[in-house]
């Protein structure tokens, strides 16, 4: 039996095809690059595409790390570069996609994910992914660890983004986001409506045609 | 030049001559007529005489990795103070460019990432120091503007978020658009994998990140490298920072 968080990474991954461009965030979205299929270059917004996973201990070389400050290694075919041009692949529209983490997500696609009110963090790369990437993923848990719902009507936490969700991917459900509004497109097995309904403050669509999440392809 | 220019000395392996430039509207900064022939190595002592209260200072790295960490060491002790400080990310607590923090000598960080630092975030939270942030791509874009003459740059990054607070919105072609300013600095301090003489650079892996561009965005530009290497030895085609960007080469090498 999968975790949750292992469950959620397996389901965005399978959003990927061999040669897509993808930046994953930190946390869960790191999760991801454990399941996606071979061929899925990854990009680091420090400056590498084609990084790898974390070399062996002893292994590590300090000028090879991903966005996250972690050792990677490079795969045969990679790329260092410097941050200006880093950030040209983001906002020019080469990244084919983006999974990010979620603290609020809303009915209008627009994202929190950088910082809670009050706290002294930084928004990171996080503004740039969301804006430039053509799609924006979002994954994790349904609702926050004490049970309050993270998919709500209006963001109330400081925004990532402005209407630039696509999809969101928890362990209960995929949603689409659409013009119409949030549109459940796959429930996870013995998951109800209704339990989702519960879980959620946002207005859902629940089309007639709904696909069993993780099922295979 | 309508500056006055002056002649300075300037203390290398082989000391040589180099003149400075007093631009008018720069009080602290100090800016030098770059040459390629100049043998542009130097010392610690060198470089702590460079360094003045109240000067805004670039440095090079991404989390503590690309840190010209000797630089900040003579950075620190100097004890020079009332600095603003730009980088892409504060460091971790009282290392990398969190150095600087440590030592209590920066009023101003502008960065676009403080998370790794809690004990940055503490002194910002208390006031002790100002924070400005930026999204990393916009503060990237904004230093490049600083070091090629550019106006300014367009972005739609941060649009309906609070990184456009105090930013223009400028309508072209009917897009709607964010305008970042330019960045310069008085001093930029530059990690690279091997430099020679005449301050050509090269980077290596991810620890090129900002380097490249604090390198061409202030008026004194100072490299550290691993390994400092013979003029002539660089393919020209592999210099990244070519040495007219590079005023002063730490002729020291390690971290």
């Amino acid at each position: 039996m999968k975790s949750k968080k292992d469950f959620i990474a397996t389901r965005v991954a399978r959003f990927f095809n061999p040669g897509d461009l993808v930046n994953l965030g930190i946390g869960l979205p790191t999760l991801v690059g454990k399941y996606i299929p071979e061929g899925v270059v990854l990009h680091a917004e420090n400056g590498a595409v084609k990084y790898g996973p974390a070399p062996e201990a002893g292994k590590e070389d300090r000028d090879y790390i991903n966005a996250s400050g972690k050792f990677v290694t490079l795969l045969p075919g990679a790329a260092c570069f410097d941050s200006a041009l880093s950030f040209s692949i983001i906002r020019g529209g080469h990244l084919d996609a983006t999974v990010l983490g979620i603290l609020q997500v809303d009915e209008k696609g627009n994202l929190a994910n950088w910082t809670t009110p009050g706290k002294v963090v930084g928004m990171g790369g996080a503004m740039d992914l969301v804006y430039g990437a053509r799609r924006v993923i979002v994954c994790g848990e349904h609702t926050a660890k004490d049970g309050s719902p993270k998919i709500v009507k209006q963001c109330t936490m400081p925004l990532t983004g402005a209407g630039v969700v696509d999809v969101i991917v928890t362990d209960l459900c995929v949603i689409e986001v659409t013009k119409d509004g949030l549109v459940v497109r796959e429930i996870a097995p013995g998951i109800t409506i209704e339990d989702i309904r519960s879980k959620t403050e946002a207005e859902l669509i629940f089309p007639e045609e709904i696909a069993v999440m993780g099922a295979d392809k | 030049m309508n500056g006055k220019l002056s002649r300075h000395s300037f203390a290398g392996l082989e000391p040589r001559r180099c003149r400075l430039f007093h631009g008018p509207k720069r009080v602290r900064g100090v800016k030098t007529i770059n040459q390629l022939s100049v043998n542009k190595l130097c010392w610690r002592k060198d470089v702590a005489a460079k360094f003045a209260d109240g000067q805004t200072i670039m440095v090079g790295g991404f989390a503590v990795h690309g840190v010209p960490n000797l630089l900040l060491d003579v950075l620190v002790q100097s004890a020079v103070k009332d600095l603003t400080i730009i980088s892409n990310g504060a460091g971790d607590p009282g290392v990398g460019v969190g150095k600087i923090f440590r030592s209590r000598q920066a009023r101003k960080h502008i960065t676009s990432h403080t998370g790794t630092n809690p004990e940055l975030c503490k002194m910002v939270s208390k006031k002790e120091i100002a924070l400005e942030l930026c999204p990393m791509g916009t503060l990237v874009e904004r230093i490049r503007c600083g070091g090629a003459g550019l106006g300014g740059v367009l972005l739609k990054t941060g649009i309906g978020t609070v990184a456009e607070e105090g930013m223009q919105k400028l309508e072209v072609d009917g897009e709607t658009y964010l305008l970042a300013k330019p960045l310069r600095a008085d001093i930029a301090l530059v990690h690279a994998w091997k430099a020679d003489s005449v301050g050509n650079l090269v980077f290596r892996g991810t620890s090129e990140n900002f380097n490249p561009l604090i390198a061409m965005a202030a008026d004194l530009v100072i490299a550290e490298a691993d390994e400092i290497v013979e003029v002539g030895s660089i393919d020209p085609d592999l210099v990244d920072t070519p040495g007219v960007f590079v005023n002063m080469v730490l002729a020291e090498s390690g971290t």
